[in-house]
């Protein structure tokens, strides 16, 4: 019988904490298939962030370390400063990102430091019951904008990887999403050229994820993707953001 | 040979013989001829230097080198150390060792860049959220700064835990001879459990969330016990004159050196004082306190504080003699004449206390 696809051996089999229809769980996957297929589980380390994928190393079957909410830039740094020939990455949502860790990645950035971010996005808070992210999009209803985001009170959507584009440290950033397989095969060449820019010493490197949050968008899990690819993707717009391969 | 250095270099170059090649800082006055040292002095080992964003990016970096099994520094003062308070309870929780200095000045709030001890409570109690203890250590010298930085460096290795150098101002600034000789002999356990990568091993993770019931209530009862065996076995402190003494002092840092000068004065006119000088001041060195607290007529706590050790004082003693308090706040540093004034205060009828108000009043 020919196998067609199997569980990727650095995904640990154990019950899932994510809610149905949510995208961590997809991105998860993809981490521990590229591991698996280059054989870099040995020299891997991953950062779990605050937040919906706190419990990422429940799931990775690799050395894996806790960050205080946002700080997991700072904690990567000071980790591939002991390890610069390991492969390290840091997994953050939309609030640890880009509201209370804003400070730690920009100067992560800046430095240029060589790891990779795989900053997953999907407009919400999720772990504290849906209120509003930073990347909240315009009108859109959370715990804490009953009424919808009012830019009057609330701000825009930031847009990560357009505002990491403009500092000199940064070498390939691009945003994707989830919405459908094509895309997640797309999520996964990003992830690929995320750690392929590490592994090179090419520099900082960030993938932003586009994700699904059912639950507190207060959609099935079907109408969730078509949020992304028809209102999601119009706030923030799919493609390479910067890449080094490109800039010489 | 020894080397003219200001204590907060005299912290630097320690650190870097211990063996710390990760450094992570912020400026701040007055540490920073720490960070500056450690500018130059850290690529000459092959180290890491990074100044920080922030002090939070600092005690983060930190985090992450002592997750990774390094052994990493940060030093900051006051205003800074707040901010680190979250950073500290994370490597209080997680278990990680790594050395914070401390060079205390006044506050509240921006304060002013004077010599201060306000920062007791802050250091002793925990300072972040959580039932948690850091180790704090208090040099009363340059000399004595190196020698603790680079007892802290074994100490958390020993514990898996953070230590503290509680300095000030003048401990950080002042210039003093320094000898650099010490050597560790003492068994360190190998860090099992630091992120290297899982070649050819389980995962290690290094957390401090518990999220499943009960998890969390069994690791406090682990660092509790940890806490207990260091209580038992890590007290450090200096005694001096409590042969006979009848008033005692308590002080460290710059307050006890204050102290020493007026132990020196008082003993000229017989008048039998001695001094208690924590070297930790947590563990707290109750044991010695209470004891002395049998025999003697009284205790006078002296700090560059509004009076916060002068509790654990009173914790220790329990009320077998009375506990005075001489203080200054803000920046001010007590005088030999104030703490000597105190003490005629205390024990008004002493025989020596009439020849030592007059050496009060003369000055």
């Amino acid at each position: 019988m020919r196998t067609i696809y199997e569980k990727p051996e650095t995904l640990i089999d154990t019950p899932t904490h994510f809610c149905p229809g949510c995208g961590h769980g997809i991105v998860l996957r993809l981490i521990a298939e590229i591991i698996d297929a280059w054989g870099i589980r040995g020299k891997t380390i991953g950062l779990a962030p605050v937040g919906c994928a706190v419990l990422a190393y429940n799931y990775l079957d690799i050395d894996m370390c806790e960050a205080a909410h946002g700080r997991p830039p700072a904690v990567a740094t000071g980790i591939k400063r002991v390890h610069p020939d390991h492969v390290v990455f840091a997994y953050q949502g939309d609030g640890d990102l880009a509201a209370i860790g804003t400070a730690e990645i920009i100067h992560a950035a800046n430095r240029g430091e060589n790891i990779t971010f795989i900053f997953v996005n999907n407009a919400v808070y999720g772990m504290t019951n849906g209120q509003m992210a930073p990347t909240t999009l315009i009108n859109q209803k959370t715990a804490t904008t009953p009424s919808g985001r009012d830019p009057v009170n609330y701000g825009y959507p930031i847009r990560v990887c357009e505002l990491l584009s403009v500092l000199d440290g940064t070498s390939y950033l691009e945003r994707v999403c989830l919405s459908s397989p094509e895309n997640i095969r797309k999520t996964k060449k990003a992830l690929e050229k995320g750690f392929k820019t590490q592994i090179e010493k090419r520099g900082f490197s960030l993938i932003e994820i586009l994700s699904p949050c059912p639950i507190y968008w207060r959609m099935d899990a079907n109408e969730a993707m078509k949020h992304i690819d028809e209102v999601m993707s119009k706030t923030f717009p799919l493609g390479v953001v910067k890449d080094w391969e490109q800039m010489n | 040979m020894k080397q003219l250095l200001t204590g907060n270099e005299a912290a630097a170059e320690a650190a870097i013989q211990a063996g710390c090649r990760y450094y992570y800082g912020y400026p701040i006055t007055p540490q920073n001829e720490l960070i500056n040292y450690m500018s130059w002095r850290m690529p000459e080992v092959d180290g890491a230097f990074i100044q920080a964003e922030s002090e939070i990016a600092a005690i983060n970096m930190v985090y992450g080198s002592a997750a990774a099994g390094g052994r990493a520094m940060t030093s900051s003062s006051s205003p800074g150390i707040s901010l680190k308070q979250e950073g500290i309870s994370y490597l209080a929780g997680s278990e990680l060792p790594c050395v914070i200095v401390n060079i205390q000045r006044g506050g509240p709030g921006l304060g002013d860049i004077s010599a201060s001890q306000a920062d007791y409570f802050q250091a002793v109690k925990g300072g972040g959220h959580g039932d948690y203890h850091v180790i704090v250590l208090a040099p009363g010298s340059a000399q004595e700064m190196a020698d603790l930085v680079y007892d802290a460096f074994n100490l958390a290795d020993k514990y898996r835990n953070p230590v503290m150098i509680l300095g000030d101002a003048q401990i950080g600034q002042l210039v003093e001879p320094v000898e650099f000789h010490k050597k560790h002999t003492e068994y360190l356990p190998p860090k099992n459990w630091a992120l290297t990568g899982a070649e050819g091993r389980e995962k290690r993770v290094i957390k401090s969330f518990y999220p499943v019931k009960g998890q969390l209530e069994e690791f406090n009862a682990h660092l509790q016990r940890k806490y207990k065996l260091i209580e038992e076995h890590e007290v450090r402190y200096e005694a001096i004159n409590m042969h006979d003494a009848d008033i005692v002092l308590v002080a460290y840092g710059t307050s006890a050196r204050i102290c020493k000068e007026v132990v020196k004065k008082c003993l000229q006119y017989k008048f039998k004082v001695g001094l208690i000088r924590p070297i930790t001041l947590w563990p707290f060195p109750k044991e010695i306190i209470r004891s002395v607290a049998e025999r003697v007529h009284s205790i006078l706590t002296v700090e560059m504080s509004a009076g916060q050790m002068v509790e654990d004082v009173r914790l220790a003693v329990e009320g077998r003699c009375p506990v005075h308090f001489y203080g200054r706040t803000g920046g001010g540093v007590p005088t030999s004449q104030e703490v000597i004034k105190k003490i005629t205060e205390i024990e008004p009828d002493n025989r020596a206390a009439h020849s030592l108000r007059q050496l009060v009043e003369v000055k």
